[in-house]
């Protein structure tokens, strides 16, 4: 008997999400499961009751009847009271709960002995990115927010150069460069905008650069990266700078978008009524973190006020006014969500507590509040990981003398020294002078060998090898030199068994000989600009 | 040619090998520097044969030798693939061995070659020649084992022998001890049995120490057999007192030296346990593979998927490993290169160290299949660039992308400098399967969110990208 999923109309006024999507039905039935629709609830994201029926959904005309048969509900917004009542004992709820706010709604999910998952409580662990709501709805914010700002800005974002004069582009100023910061720079820059961003996580620089922005630092020294990627409250001192930092660029910039958000605290109160009075009229705050209190002193939460001539934006529902992008998505992390639940493919869900993504996501398992959750094995990005350890080891100990790399140590110098003065030495007291020239010969040729090959492009390291091959073949020579030397009278010399040998020798150098020389000059007639 | 001619005629060629090596330091001076060692060795060729050391008798004997070999060397050079640059290069090592150890015997049973020597000079003659064939012979056997194995004649997984070690360190002291014998040897009949014992234990040893060692060692084993050819050469030239084959000898010795020394610091593992064979000496089974299995899923991607992400991407870096070269993808990579640059896309490559079977393997290929050179860039020049390209590519290559090297301590590649192809906005990976690299490691990149798989054949799926590019 496969469970019914069931996706109720959101409530909420000015909802505009809902939590499926018709692409998403389609793979919903295909890992086994029913799914339920109330009627209507796609409307507002421009998804009609025909478009679910088509996909395979059945579309059911009341909510009662939606919450009692269904074993799952998804949904984007956390119940209401009157909601949590129609759910059925032992059913499973996925939405958003944010647990830590609402713990009256926990008490009352728990006494109705559902299952509970909380889309704000997805881990920050790699593998969970793909079920992560939270980011791929503050995408969306950020963009919103751009997109907002635009609208009430009364200038274009880009520069141009017109017959009517000249236009400068607008300056934007991003503070806190999480996921909807980094959207926000990304849309901003795209629209033509010079945008300047800040967080006190200096590690998120460069994700801020390659959006696009330029990364303005606050002056003074403080590691601001908390558990999990997020940040953290900063010090005294550090706030006084940034206040700076922040003061200095409402003066110069025409938009600010703020998404400054702590996890668990409200939202840090980062831009004064003095930097607001400091900015240009017509200029425009778009206040992410309305809900949470805002991180501007003059923000007015779901609405938009006009202070000092600046016009400040302090909706807190952004996504929703994307509404058809973000049911797109939502419903895309229910889906991996529910793929993990049900690795089956068999159309029941399996709430595993072992699993980490999904021990985090469960608040409530079978009636039993389970959170929050042990803290997580593996932060996203560890903190200042130990620069990875690729320093190749001390020169392998190859024959002859191609040591390169880094200095050696002291001792292994002096080691090295006592041993080649030993050589040295022992050769010196027994060989005879003719061999010295040559041994002299020998070392010298090593290290000019060693110096001029250093220098070879790796590039060419295929031609350096078939060149030294074609040189070694000078070897002809030893063999060329037996082959009639002049000899004295009486010597008796095998001379029919030498020349068979050298005549060897001469054929296997010669080949080596033209054919290393001739592949070479191949090769390298191919390398060209 | 008097004897001081000749002299002065080595010294020449001596400094255009030189320089010859010199000129290869970057592609604009290579060609010259090419040319400058065909001159040095003509230049030394002549000063032999026009020199005191060889009667007009040897003329004809000589001149038809030569002519053989040039035919054969100069018929090779033109028919060679350059996918099959690695073997020619092997097969080429063994014929330096050969020749060396045919030099050795023939200057040992030569009376004239010792006529005038005795005492220590004697002794020290005929240690050159038992070392001079010592290195040749392992040169040779070694070069034909490393030729098999490249050729793909011999299978490419190590032989790892029980007590190997052992077996070589017998190997040692028997040459050792023949090596005694050999200087107490009275005539040249007696001294015989000891040269050949050892030049057969040197024959074995040469197999045995590369059969020991895996297929993507092969780069520091191609410029070791380089480097050993070197010897062979420099210690003829002692057997001779020949200074000009000393100096090539030791050029040649110091340059391999130096490559393996490379290739070896790029995959952060020591000269010797690359020598010693077997990686991880695990009897050849994957490695600690199913210890960190990296968790997540991997998502495959389609041609047409593909050429639509490059299309749309403004930097691309290409990643191309040994697999390219056995699919002959590199003519395909061209095309889809040219199409890219011709609408603005900003392409690169990426070559790793070891990528290939030899040291500058990639780079041959990619010329050979006209890509420019300047766009082929080293592992250091552009690992930094990757956060700012849309796709990176990798076709054919396995270890030199492991983000494991890096993260997982425990990793039998951890430390080995690796291409950063997952700070790309997407990563794509063309493979036959799923199967681990050579190291048998499993590869993280694999399930990293912003990665790709495309699975088959290199050129075959490469093809299908620039059907669909040109679409």
């Amino acid at each position: 008997m496969p469970l019914t999923i069931g996706v109720p109309k959101e409530i909420a006024p000015g909802e505009k999400r809902v939590a499926t999507v018709p692409e998403v039905v389609e793979k919903l039935i295909k890992l086994g499961f029913a799914v339920r629709v109330e009627t209507g609830a796609g409307d507002a994201a421009n998804v009609a009751d025909d478009v679910f029926r088509a996909a395979g959904a059945e579309v059911v005309d009341n909510a009662t009847a939606l919450w009692s048969s269904s074993d799952i509900i998804f949904k984007v917004r956390g119940p209401t009271a009157e909601e949590v009542n129609l759910l059925r004992p032992g059913s499973t709820l996925v939405s958003f709960i944010w647990p830590a706010q609402n713990p009256e709604l926990l008490q009352q999910l728990a006494a109705r002995q559902v299952t509970v998952l909380a889309m704000d409580s997805v881990p920050r662990i790699s593998r969970a990115q793909k079920l992560d709501a939270l980011s791929s709805m503050a995408n969306i914010a950020g963009y919103r927010a751009v997109i907002e700002a635009a609208h009430h800005f009364g200038r274009f974002f880009t520069g141009q150069i017109t017959a009517a004069g000249k236009v400068p582009p607008a300056k934007v100023f991003v503070i806190g460069a999480g996921v909807a910061g980094l959207a926000a720079i990304g849309a901003a820059s795209g629209l033509g905008a010079i945008v300047r961003a800040n967080d006190t996580r200096p590690e998120v620089g460069d994700q801020v650069k390659s959006m696009g922005g330029e990364f303005v630092t606050v002056d003074y020294q403080e590691e601001g990266s908390g558990v999990g990627g997020y940040a953290k409250v900063m010090s005294e001192g550090f706030q006084k700078a940034q206040r700076e930092v922040f003061a200095k660029q409402a003066k110069e910039v025409d938009i600010i978008i703020t998404t400054a958000l702590i996890p668990g605290k409200p939202a840090p109160r980062l831009i004064t009524s003095e930097m607001v009075q400091s900015m240009k009229p017509g200029s425009v705050i778009v206040d992410m973190a309305a809900e949470q209190g805002g991180n501007c002193e003059l923000t007015e939460p779901g609405t938009v006020t006009v202070k000092h001539g600046v016009t400040i934006i302090g909706y807190a529902d952004l996504p929703s006014r994307l509404a058809k992008q973000s049911s797109t998505l939502y419903a895309t992390n229910l889906l991996r969500l529910t793929e993990e639940l049900c690795k089956n493919k068999d159309g029941a869900i399996d709430v595993n507590m072992d699993d980490e993504v999904i021990r985090g996501t469960t608040v409530i398992k079978e009636g039993t509040i389970t959170w929050p959750p042990p803290a997580p094995k593996l932060s996203a990005a560890p903190p200042a990981a130990p620069a990875a350890a690729a320093k190749p080891p001390v020169a392998a100990k190859s024959h002859g003398h191609g040591k390169g790399g880094s200095p050696m140590s002291g001792p292994a110098m002096a080691t090295l020294f006592a041993a080649a003065a030993v050589v040295f030495w022992f050769i010196g007291a027994n060989a005879p002078a003719a061999f010295l020239g040559h041994f002299t010969v020998f070392v010298l040729a090593c290290f000019v060998g060693y110096m001029v090959v250093w220098n070879v492009t790796p590039a060419l390291h295929t031609p350096l090898m078939s060149v030294t091959n074609a040189i070694s073949s000078i070897i002809a020579i030893g063999a060329l030199v037996q082959i009639a030397p002049p000899v004295d009278p009486g010597v008796s010399r095998p001379d029919e068994w030498i020349r068979w040998l050298a005549i060897g020798g001469i054929v296997l150098a010669t080949i080596n000989m033209f054919g290393g020389f001739a592949v070479t000059q191949r090769m390298l007639a191919m390398f060209r600009k | 040619m008097s004897e001081s001619l000749a002299t002065v005629s080595y010294l020449g060629a001596t400094i255009l090998f030189i320089l010859c090596l010199g000129g290869l330091s970057n592609q604009e001076t290579a060609r010259r520097g090419n040319l400058y060692g065909v001159i040095g060795m003509t230049i030394a060729v002549l000063a032999t044969v026009l020199g005191p050391h060889v009667g007009t008798s040897g003329y004809a004997w000589l001149i038809g030798a030569m002519v053989v070999g040039a035919s054969i060397g100069l018929y090779a050079a033109r028919t060679v693939q350059m996918t099959q640059m690695p073997e020619l290069v092997a097969l080429m090592h063994s014929m330096v061995g050969f020749a060396a150890m045919l030099v050795g015997f023939a200057n040992y049973i030569d009376p004239v070659a010792s006529a005038h020597m005795s005492g220590a000079e004697k002794a020290i003659h005929e240690v050159e020649i038992y070392v001079g064939i010592l290195i040749g012979a392992v040169t040779f056997s070694g070069s034909v084992i490393a030729f098999g194995k490249l050729s793909g004649k011999i299978s490419g997984n190590p032989l790892l022998l029980p007590a190997r070690h052992w077996i070589n360190l017998a190997g040692l002291l028997v040459v050792i001890y023949f090596g005694r014998e050999f200087l107490r040897a009275g005539s040249v009949g007696e001294g015989m049995t000891p040269l050949i014992v050892m030049t057969v234990i040197a024959l074995l040893f040469g197999i045995h120490m590369v059969m020991a060692i895996g297929g993507a060692d092969m780069p520091v084993v191609v410029s070791m057999l380089n480097s050993y050819s070197g010897w062979a050469a420099a210690a003829t030239g002692f057997m001779l007192s020949n200074d000009l084959l000393i100096v090539t000898g030791a050029l040649v010795g110091s340059s391999g030296a130096i490559l393996s020394y490379i290739m070896c610091a790029a995959m952060n593992r020591h000269f010797i346990s690359v020598i010693a064979g077997g990686f991880g000496t695990g009897g050849g089974t994957p490695a600690a593979a199913g210890a960190a299995q990296p968790a997540g899923e991997v998502v495959a991607i389609s041609a047409p998927d593909t050429a639509e992400l490059l299309r749309e991407a403004k930097n691309v870096i290409i990643v191309p490993g040994y697999g390219m070269a056995v699919a002959q993808a590199q003519h395909t990579v061209y095309e889809i290169t040219r199409l890219l640059r011709e609408k603005g896309v900003n392409v690169r490559f990426g070559i790793h160290p070891v990528a290939g079977r030899m040291p500058g393997h990639m780079n041959v290929l990619l010329a050979e299949a006209k890509v420019p050179y300047d766009i082929v860039q080293e592992m250091d020049e552009l690992n930094d660039d990757f956060p700012q390209t849309d796709v990176a590519m990798v076709i054919g290559a396995n270890d030199i992308v492991n983000p494991g090297a890096q993260d997982d301590p425990t990793s039998p590649i951890a430390g080995m400098p690796v291409l950063e192809v997952w700070k790309a906005k997407t990563s794509i990976v063309m493979k036959r399967s799923m199967a681990s690299g050579y190291a048998g490691v499993d590869n993280p990149l694999f399930y990293k969110e912003n990665n790709r798989m495309l699975f088959g054949d290199a050129k075959k799926m490469l093809d299908e990208v620039l059907v669909a590019l040109k679409a």
